[in-house]
């Protein structure tokens, strides 16, 4: 298959593009206006009740520490998954440097000149709107600048929430190892940033001194943001779907939906972090999840039936270079321990005590190795030290606590952790580039992510999960020097999933039935 | 006509304006003089009410200020202030219209209005579409002075009007200011800590100290006829110049026969008359050699004059 360019991929996918450009404005607009009418009166307020501006520019200075994502988490319950949870995070990011600059800005107008106004009979509104709001205008676009530069950047994180926006060519592109699509979405996500900062130092220049012009600045923005509402959406479905961005774009994901079931779920595209909550959450109806996920069990999901076998089962195994395997002779035998020692039940099992009985991966590992007689105490740690990385979601992390309890325990290795890496690429480069020296991988992922065979080759391999192992274990010793060692036993393959109490409603059990009840 | 009665200010505990009482009248300059700290822009902050009173009434032509509105009472008071007090982000038009506009004046009678008062105060009326920050001190200081006379208000009051002036401006402006026919039906409070510019400008002079009025006359008196020691040692610095300053050609001729001091002058293109002062007239005499008797008689005249107010 030809390596596709920047440009092709930005022309074919011009539509999505500009759809998620005019959400992404939406997002920051909706958030900026919402955080402008919020935040210039509560920055009048304090400049005039000095004893509440301590207490509320320190409430907006908290707020501004939470990390966004979990800001995102938090929102679910309250706001559902879509726009709402992600405006609202994004008008907490902004309201701290529009309050503290109007605080600033109208404190800091001279007593001077406010004793000239009051002398001369000015009212207290007179003064604010024709002396003291005026004067502080330059200070307080500068907090709305600063604000609408943080907004571009953290509304690329809208996407986790399923609300749109260049965050889904971005992490869609970091979860399906395509530099185009990453660039497709950060390099108009960097443009956006510049242009709007530089809008507004252009009309900042403008010295509009007279409220009205404001009035018109604010209707436009105003108008940008309610564009996004009545922008034309694709009409949704019955059932509300969410996807994680790599199903989104693999063969074995919607696009198989697409081609072989004839499914158009029209779906929000969502972090898999967020995605479980938001079905248990009654958010979403369909989500794409993976079979082997404790939570299908703790929230009581129903996996459907792939009945037309288009999610092929694939096995987990960890994946290292050949050369780190000679530089550490004793590594292979031990990593191998675990082989075929796991096997779907085993690991379901093992989510579910993490994902809903929140034992710690350590612990559930600990417990794993012991029940097969595999656990030793950490011995002597002084013959070198490897790098285990994982991608960010409970199975893996488990899977690195098992690795580094029996490297530890069975030689004299130190181990080091790097879990919840971002997706499948950035743990894939970071094994390319030593960064870190061994992950667990999945056949099927390192066959349709990583190596990008045709469609012959890939109707070919599927068959069977041996026949996917050899050939990518072939290709990847070829191709990367990267070994795939022996597969530790379960099974992994995309699902989609409901809540069972719906399936069992509806009378869906597999794909196909999901397909003729919505079209129905 | 301004009437002040026993009004009183404290700051923690800290008497700053302890019962003063006085009154200024109509087409008056009324100067309180003091140094720093003694209360004198307290005193007549109280009189817009920037600064409320602890105790004590201000009426103004018979009427408490507490009665009126307070937007109302401020915008029939002109106001200026040591700093300009020029709005940063209005053009100099935009600053002179802020009262009238409050007031709802038609454009036309606001630009009348500012062309008039800018002529008087010898401004040009290019400077109009400027900002304050692009103008002179001096020319900042006069658009404040426009500022508070366009409403021809019945009373103005001035802080520390031209205390950040040079000496030469500061005169030109003095020179102009005594000029303006608008005073004439005003009643006007000045507050200066310039002693020269007091017996410049002041028709009647109040002297304070530590919240107190201690002595209120017109300059003449303060000089000639001191209350106490602080009064006289007050102007002790100054009182050569202030001597004769507060005298005028006419207080002479009442007792000397000087006339043929001032007629001559008269006649040429000087401006010496009955009302220039003794300083004046000195100085003129003491430019031509040839006028040296009559600096002598004048001086004579001067002394024995000095010897009856003293004594």
């Amino acid at each position: 298959m030809m390596k596709q360019n920047f440009w092709t991929f930005v022309v074919e996918q011009h539509e999505k593009l500009f759809m998620q450009v005019i959400q992404h404005l939406g997002l920051t607009f909706s958030s900026l206006l919402l955080a402008i009418i919020v935040g210039i009166p509560l920055g009048i307020l304090i400049s005039r009740k000095e004893k509440l501006a301590h207490f509320i520019l320190g409430t907006a200075g908290i707020l501004q520490t939470i990390p966004s994502i979990a800001l995102l988490g938090f929102m679910i319950p309250f706001f559902g998954i879509g726009a709402i949870p992600a405006i609202v995070a994004l008008l907490i990011y902004a309201l701290l440097p529009i309050i503290r600059n109007t605080y600033t800005g109208i404190t800091g107008v001279s007593t001077n000149v406010m004793e000239a106004g009051k002398a001369m009979g000015m009212n207290s509104r007179q003064l604010l709107f024709k002396v003291q709001f005026p004067l502080a205008m330059p200070v307080i676009i500068a907090g709305i600048r600063t604000a609408t530069v943080i907004n571009v950047g953290v509304a690329t994180l809208a996407s986790f929430v399923g609300a749109g926006g260049l965050g889904e060519f971005i992490f869609g592109g970091i979860s399906l190892n395509n530099s185009n699509m990453i660039l497709a979405g950060a390099i108009p996500a960097a443009f956006l940033a510049i242009f709007l900062d530089q809008t507004i130092a252009f009309l900042q220049g403008l010295k509009f001194r007279n409220l009205n012009q404001w009035r018109v600045i604010g209707s436009l923005i105003t108008i940008i943001a309610l564009a996004y509402y009545f922008w034309p959406t694709p009409t949704s479905n019955k059932l509300k779907a969410g996807f994680t961005p790599e199903f989104m774009g693999r063969q074995d994901g919607d696009l198989g939906l697409r081609a072989i079931y004839g499914l158009y779920m029209n779906p929000k595209i969502i972090s898999d972090a967020i995605m479980y909550k938001a079905i248990h959450e009654d958010q979403l109806d369909v989500i794409s999840g993976y079979s082997t996920d404790g939570r299908i069990k703790a929230f009581n999901l129903k996996v459907l039936e792939d009945d037309k076998k288009i999610f092929p089962p694939y096995y987990a195994a960890p994946i290292i270079k050949s050369k780190t395997l000679l530089k550490y002779p004793d590594l292979e035998p031990v990593i191998d321990l675990l082989a075929g020692k796991i096997n779907d039940s085993l690991m379901t099992e093992m989510n579910y005590k993490t994902d809903f009985l929140q034992q710690t991966p350590e612990k559930v590992a600990q417990d794993f190795l012991k029940s097969i007689h595999l656990y030793k105490e950490a011995g002597l740690r002084n013959a070198g030290k490897i790098r285990i990385g994982t991608k960010i979601f409970g199975e893996q992390y488990i899977l690195a606590a098992l690795y580094k309890m029996l490297i530890e325990g069975h030689t004299s290795y130190a181990v080091e952790t790097k879990t919840g890496l971002g997706g499948t690429k950035i743990c894939f480069d970071a094994l390319v580039n030593d960064a870190i020296d061994l992950y667990p991988e999945y056949t099927g992922t390192g066959l349709l992510v990583l190596l990008n065979p045709t469609e012959e080759n890939i109707k070919e391999v599927t068959q069977n999960p041996e026949k996917t192992y050899h050939y990518v274990q072939q290709e990847f010793k070829n191709k990367y020097g990267i070994q795939w060692l022996k597969p530790i036993g379960f099974n992994n393959a995309y699902a989609l999933m409901m809540r069972n109490k719906d399936a069992h409603d509806q009378r869906i059990k597999s794909i196909s039935d999901l397909k003729a009840y919505l079209s129905y | 006509m301004i009437k002040v009665d026993a009004i009183s200010k404290n700051y923690a505990e800290k008497s700053v304006v302890d019962t003063i009482s006085f009154e200024a009248h109509n087409q008056e300059i009324l100067i309180l003089l003091g140094t720093s700290g003694c209360g004198k822009t307290t005193t007549l902050k109280m009189i817009n009410r920037l600064i409320e009173t602890d105790t004590g009434d201000i009426l103004i032509d018979g009427q408490n200020i507490r009665d009126k509105k307070i937007e109302d009472l401020r915008m029939g008071i002109g106001f200026i202030m040591q700093n300009t007090g020029l709005f940063p982000h209005y053009t100099i038009q935009e600053n002179i219209a802020t009262v009238p506009k409050l007031l709802k004046w038609d454009k036309k009678h606001i630009q009348n209005r500012t062309n008039e008062l800018m002529h008087k105060l010898h401004l040009s009326t290019d400077i109009l579409v400027r900002y304050p920050h692009e103008l002179s001190g001096g020319q900042q200081q006069r658009v404040g002075i426009i500022r508070a006379l366009i409403a021809n208000t019945p009373v103005l009051l001035m802080d520390e009007p031209f205390g950040a002036l040079d000496n030469i401006t500061k005169s030109e402006i003095h020179t102009a200011f005594k000029s303006l026919d608008e005073l004439k039906n005003k009643t006007t409070i000045l507050v200066t800590h310039d002693v020269q510019e007091a017996f410049e400008l002041g028709h009647r002079i109040a002297l304070m100290d530590k919240g107190k009025i201690l002595q209120i006359g017109t300059p003449k008196e303060m000089i000639y006829r001191p209350k106490n020691d602080f009064v006289s040692n007050f102007f002790a610095s100054n009182r050569l110049l202030l001597e004769h300053k507060v005298t005028t050609l006419a207080d002479l001729e009442k007792m000397f026969h000087i006339q043929d001091i001032i007629q001559p002058s008269l006649s040429a293109q000087s401006s010496l008359s009955a009302q220039s002062t003794v300083w004046s007239a000195l100085q003129h005499l003491s430019t031509d050699k040839h006028d040296f008797d009559r600096y002598e008689k004048l001086s004579k005249a001067f002394a024995a004059y000095r010897k009856m107010q003293i004594t």
